[in-house]
């Protein structure tokens, strides 16, 4: 917007104001020493307004300066116009030509509608997030089968006890012991229930920064849209620093340069080689082609970890449901490859759910303080789905211990919410 | 002796509570708890009717639905599938098996569902 455009709403709100407290135009111009002429000028926005005679102007006439300050009425006439655009607006037809005139007429009544506005598009942008993570969280849709599973189990068992006449002792007992154990199952599932929902409340919004960055990634890729436009300033922070390694890889290695070495590879494509071919680091070869997922690649995902095992980045394979942020499991070839690096690791990997993945891992360490500075770990896991079933031989992985349902796994270290009986250390 | 009933359900006490319920019917039912090895399961049994779950580890109630239809055998391909699912799910399932049953469902409700599948 041009100057002159934004004075022609400052002079207009210093007229409104002024007829406001129906004061003479003569006698305000020579309060703050101009001519009457100048001021009947600046009012009909034919003459710009400096800060200074801005500040003369609002005490003259007893408003905050920022009121009749450039720019602010800008912002504020397009929040009215975007509250008045909103569905609920439909057959109000709120007058759209006079809103300079309204919102200088009545700033404290625009300032309130305008808060209203916000804090209205606030909650329903947080609805929808949360209606999404109602029917997208792995988590939640776990725990609701398993209670649902327990209560089924449940019903039956306890109708066939009251209602089916005569039992033998000996499925009656079978029976008394099934309802013991889906009654524990289902209190233990129920209060994890309740701490999870408890965690949207104390959240205060429908993910953490991470959960909203992926989830931005995912839909919109690293072209998508301005990482201003994510909900919180941590996720827009981290965007920003995904999206600036992001475009360093591409400078470092240029899509048609990475799509033209696939194409040429034989199949299927080996990434350590192809790092060979294109005389790259293999950890940037398998950030590109996470990113990049050309052919023989398409649905490919990449975990990323520092050397503590912190998740530092996480692009969901398709059909790879990632845990909650923070959780994991200790069998990720990932976690294999921190133990040896600079060694490719290639396992071919199987989820609870039967879906077969091939990973390969890497990890590397840094000194970027030189000699005396720490030495620096991190490690990187390229998934990729499999066509049809897992091989017998894949490793059998989880999303994390809390809900997984390998209750015999050698790796567990805290007890599964689907079956109350499975401790730490595989103590089934 | 031809199995009556081949239900494929990985929650044992569910399995256990409707083998009870539909054995004191008189019908012959087996048991399989997982959905690998489901469709050779059904091949080997070849029952009357299958009650499937669809909510199975490896491989989907409907993924094993679209196994049977597909199977050589016409006779196989068409046994009657009474599928189990939560209410939400009833809809897709409902399009493709032949009978559905929300859980948590009632013990007369399964016994009258196989009775009309089963006569």
């Amino acid at each position: 917007m041009t100057g002159r455009s934004a004075n022609v709403l400052t002079g207009t709100r210093i007229r409104e104001r002024r007829l406001a407290l129906s004061r003479r135009q003569a006698e305000v111009a020579r309060s703050i020493g101009i001519s009457a002429a100048y001021l009947n000028l600046i009012e009909h926005n034919r003459r710009p307004v400096g800060p200074d005679l801005i500040a003369r102007l609002a005490a003259e006439l007893e408003v905050p300066a920022d009121e009749l300050a450039e720019g602010r009425e800008e912002i504020r006439i397009a929040a009215l116009r975007e509250a008045a655009a909103h569905p609920v607006a439909v057959g109000t037809s709120p007058e759209l030509d006079q809103v300079t005139e309204y919102l200088a007429r009545y700033p404290g009544w625009s300032a309130l509608l305008i808060a209203h506005a916000r804090r209205a598009g606030g909650l329903e942008r947080q609805l929808v997030d949360l209606s999404d993570r109602m029917t997208q969280d792995p988590y939640l849709l776990t725990t609701l089968h398993e209670i649902l599973s327990a209560v089924t189990a449940v019903r039956s068992t306890a109708a066939i006890l009251v209602e089916e006449g005569e039992i033998s002792p000996e499925w009656r007992r079978r029976f008394h012991q099934n309802l013991h154990q889906d009654s524990q199952r289902l209190s233990l599932t129920a209060q994890a229930l309740v701490a999870h929902l408890d965690s949207f409340e104390a959240e205060g919004q429908a993910a953490t920064p991470q959960e909203e960055v992926e989830a931005w990634l995912a839909e919109a890729g690293a072209d998508g849209p301005d990482p201003s436009t994510l909900a919180s300033d941590a996720a827009q922070a981290m965007a920003a620093v995904l999206l600036d390694g992001l475009q360093a890889d591409r400078a470092a290695l240029p899509d048609a340069v990475l799509a033209g070495a696939v194409a040429d590879a034989g199949r299927p494509v080996d990434p350590l080689r192809l790092a060979g071919l294109l005389d790259r680091p293999l950890d940037l070869v398998l950030r590109r082609l996470a990113d990049l997922r050309p052919p023989g690649f398409e649905g490919a995902g990449l975990l990323a970890c520092d050397g503590s095992g912190v998740l530092t980045l996480r692009r969901a394979a398709q059909g790879f449901a990632l845990p909650r942020p923070g959780d994991s499991c200790a069998l990720w070839p990932l976690y294999h490859a921190l133990a040896v690096p600079q060694v490719a690791l290639s396992r071919t990997v199987v989820t609870p759910e039967g879906r077969g993945f091939a990973t390969l891992s890497y990890a590397q360490r840094r000194q970027p303080r030189g000699l005396d500075g720490p030495l620096l770990t991190d490690a990187l896991m390229l998934l990729m789905p499999l066509d049809g079933p897992a091989p017998a031989d894949a490793l059998p992985i989880g999303p994390a211990c809390r809900i997984c349902p390998r209750l015999d796994c050698p790796a567990r270290r805290e007890a599964s919410i689907l079956m109350p009986q499975a401790g730490p250390g595989g103590r089934a | 002796m031809k199995m009556d009933i081949l239900m494929i359900e990985d929650e044992p006490n569910i399995a256990e509570a409707v083998r009870f319920l539909l054995s004191r019917e008189g019908w012959q039912v087996g048991l399989h708890a997982d959905g690998a090895g489901a469709i050779e399961a059904i091949r080997a049994a070849t029952p009357r009717l299958v009650i499937l779950d669809l909510m199975l580890p490896h491989r989907s109630g409907t993924q094993i639905l679209d196994d049977l239809r597909a199977e050589g055998d016409a006779a196989l391909a068409a046994t009657p599938v009474l599928m189990l699912t939560a209410r939400g799910q009833s809809a897709e399932a409902g399009a493709r098996a032949d009978e559905v049953l929300a859980k948590p469902f009632d013990n007369d409700e399964l016994r009258q569902t196989v009775r009309r599948m089963l006569p």
